[in-house]
């Protein structure tokens, strides 16, 4: 069995606050230093990674997976236990660090690469190589404050990419950039895991992972739960999420803050909302052409003749990809007492492409909320749906054709 | 980590230090037209000021020098000192905290920071200098073989500055008022060093006080050497010592504070 190129030994890591500065400075030199207090944003990690092995990293924000990647990185120190790397680690948490925007893309490119430790004769051999990569044109030889966002990117990645890593650490916040240049890097990522690299993916996205990794690691509250094959995981991320946001409509109740755009006169007001899948099962992550369950349980504040349910699904962009309420069915109910509650339930097959959608619910006396608008919620959930069984396919919709190729004669 | 060990990555990074340094002067020239000699400008100006407000009042103190010149050369050689010590102590209090972000996210040796800082000031200065070089023998400074100790006074004055910026520097981190109280220390200092007045003109009572400013051989030998043409005092030796001292500890403090430094910035 070969060596690990990462080893994570019961690893902790402490964020410490002093009452006085004072004391800090002499626990330098021995002193009694007990902090004030103490944060612990990860403790007893332990794993390891061998060569060649792709790992992705899960969790919810504030789980801990930044700080372990500024350890792994090297950037930061452990509090507790070891961090061990070998080879050459490139870590891209964030590109363009250190860019100067009066400099050209050439002068900010030999710039970076020396701050990757690379020599003057190196540098210069690979500069062409990042200039193709980038694919800027002329613009390389530009000043970068000539630069769109875009292509500034263009160049952070090519630099920090120009020499294949042992192991290369990616956060998800790459992924920005347009579709053309996206694909690029991830084309790129996947060669040099191909060579032999390891690579260690930060992201929400599971299609990311799961095309990506065979092995997924989830972090919560700083401390690492699963580790094991990525759909699995996933699973287990939803169910943690699915608990959490249980939790998040309580609070939201009892402090009565918002969550996100909410209007009406509070007659009827949404208890809580959630997708179900077959099994009954809370999800966040949905494939494509899934049938899941919409519910929205609902309960009157005050007595009303009419009560109508509708719901929307929009797109990243808000863009309403379907939308339907209990009128246009005719469900509408009659008469609902004060205090009653009702559970809706709206099963439909997910027959969206991938990315992340957003649910807009909304409880009124007729088929527009402008009569009467008892609750409207936008925002109330959002979910992400994956291609994981059907072929590769892009766009918001999943019409899954059956395509027949016919040979013609060729022309008299 | 150990001082070799820092020392040997920050020359395997002297490419990215050099590169570094190149890089902030050719965005200052840039966008300005005069570029470059903007650093020579801004001290030049400085003297012009102090010699025209001050020189009816001071001038005919300065003895053992006859050159209607000599007070205004006196301001060019104290302030190339004190231009040099003070910048390189205002970069290094606050670099660490200027490059938050890249100490947070990149990997790579932090000694290259304060090297370019240093870097930058010192290339600067050397600017400033070679003008004043240039100017002496029109003011009818013939420089003499005393001025090579020059490259000496340079040295000490970035080994001193840097000893005493890089101690604060690193405790600036943590605590954010040293870099406001130093910005008002270095003003006073700026005035109890003899660089716009000679020591002559200093009150017995306070000279005593002279004696532990290490400041003062230091703009002491930059007069002898370019305007009274003698060879620097021994109290370059006391210099040597503190800057030793001070390089010493604030190496000492970085590498205790070193693994804190990420976590506060």
């Amino acid at each position: 069995m070969s060596t690990p190129v990462i080893e994570v030994r019961d690893v902790g890591k402490a964020y410490r606050r002093y009452s006085n500065e004072l004391r800090r400075f002499a626990g330098w030199f021995g002193a009694d230093n007990r902090p004030q207090d103490e944060t612990w944003v990860l403790r007893h990690a332990t794993f390891r990674v061998l060569p060649g092995e792709s790992v992705g990293l899960i969790g919810q924000n504030g789980a801990g997976k930044s700080t372990l990647l500024k350890l792994l990185a090297g950037t930061a120190q452990p509090s507790e236990g070891t961090v061990r790397t070998r080879g050459r680690i490139a870590a891209l948490l964030e590109l363009g660090l250190g860019f100067n925007q009066e400099l050209t893309g050439r002068e900010n490119a030999v710039h970076g690469a020396g701050m990757m430790g690379l020599s003057q004769v190196q540098i210069d051999a690979l500069v062409p190589a990042i200039r193709d990569f980038a694919e800027i044109g002329d613009y390389f030889d530009q000043p970068m404050r000539t630069y769109s966002s875009g292509m500034q990117m263009r160049v952070a990645f090519s630099v920090a990419t120009v020499v294949r890593p042992d192991v290369l650490i990616v956060d998800e916040a790459l992924a920005v950039g347009d579709a053309y240049f996206v694909h690029k890097c991830f084309k790129r990522i996947r060669e040099f895991r191909e060579s032999g690299t390891t690579l260690l993916i930060v992201s929400h996205d599971s299609s990311a992972i799961q095309s990506l990794c065979d092995r997924a690691i989830l972090l919560n509250a700083g401390r690492m739960i699963l580790d094991g094959d990525p759909q699995q995981v996933f699973d287990y991320y939803n169910a943690l999420i699915a608990e959490k946001e249980n939790q998040t409509v309580r609070t939201d109740r009892q402090d009565g803050g918002q969550v996100a755009t909410r209007s009406g006169n509070g007659k009827v007001v949404f208890e809580h909302v959630h997708l179900e899948d077959a099994a009954g099962q809370s999800v966040e992550y949905i494939s494509v052409g899934q049938v899941v369950d919409l519910v929205a349980r609902v309960r009157a504040e005050a007595g009303v003749q009419r009560l109508v349910f509708g719901y929307a699904l929009r797109d990243r962009l808000g863009q309403v990809m379907y939308g339907v309420n209990t009128d246009y069915s005719d469900q509408a109910l009659d008469d609902v007492p004060a205090g009653a509650r009702r559970e809706f339930r709206a099963r439909f097959q997910v027959n969206l492409g991938p990315g992340t959608y957003s649910v807009s619910v909304a409880l009124s006396s007729t088929d527009t909320h402008l009569v009467e608008n008892y609750e409207w919620r936008d925002l109330m959930l959002v979910f992400t749906v994956a291609n994981m069984d059907h072929d590769r396919f892009t766009g918001s919709a999943w019409l899954p054709p059956l395509i027949r190729i016919q040979e013609l004669p060729n022309e008299p | 980590m150990k001082l070799w060990k820092m020392l040997s990555a920050g020359w395997m990074y002297r490419g990215f230090v050099v590169s570094s340094i190149v890089n902030e002067f050719r965005s200052r020239l840039a966008r300005s037209r005069f570029g470059l000699a903007w650093v020579v400008i801004h001290p030049l100006a400085q003297v012009l000021i102090f010699a025209t407000i001050l020189s009816n009042v001071l001038a005919a103190k300065l003895d053992g020098v006859d050159n209607r010149y000599a007070y205004a050369m006196y301001l060019v050689s104290g302030i190339a000192c004190w231009a040099l010590f003070s910048e390189i102590v205002q970069r290094c209090l606050t670099v660490f905290i200027d490059n938050a972000s890249l100490l947070k996210r990149v990997q790579f040796p932090r000694i290259c920071l304060p090297l370019i800082a240093i870097g930058i000031a010192l290339v600067a200065n050397l600017a400033l200098l070679l003008a004043a070089l240039l100017i002496m023998p029109l003011l009818g400074f013939v420089p003499g073989v005393e001025l090579l100790w020059l490259p000496v006074l340079v040295l000490l004055t970035v080994a001193l500055a840097s000893g005493f910026g890089l101690l604060l520097g690193t405790l600036n981190v943590f605590a954010r008022d040293i870099g406001q109280v130093m910005a008002v220390v270095l003003q006073f200092w700026f005035w109890v060093t003899p660089i716009v007045y000679p020591i002559s003109i200093v009150p017995e009572a306070f000279r005593a006080t002279l004696a532990f400013n290490p400041v003062v051989p230091l703009v002491g030998g930059y007069h002898d050497v370019m305007v009274f043409g003698r060879m620097p005092g021994e109290g370059l030796l006391w210099v040597a010592f503190v800057s030793a001292v001070l390089l010493a500890l604030s190496w000492l403090v970085f590498r205790r504070a070193s693994a804190e430094i990420v976590d506060v910035l």
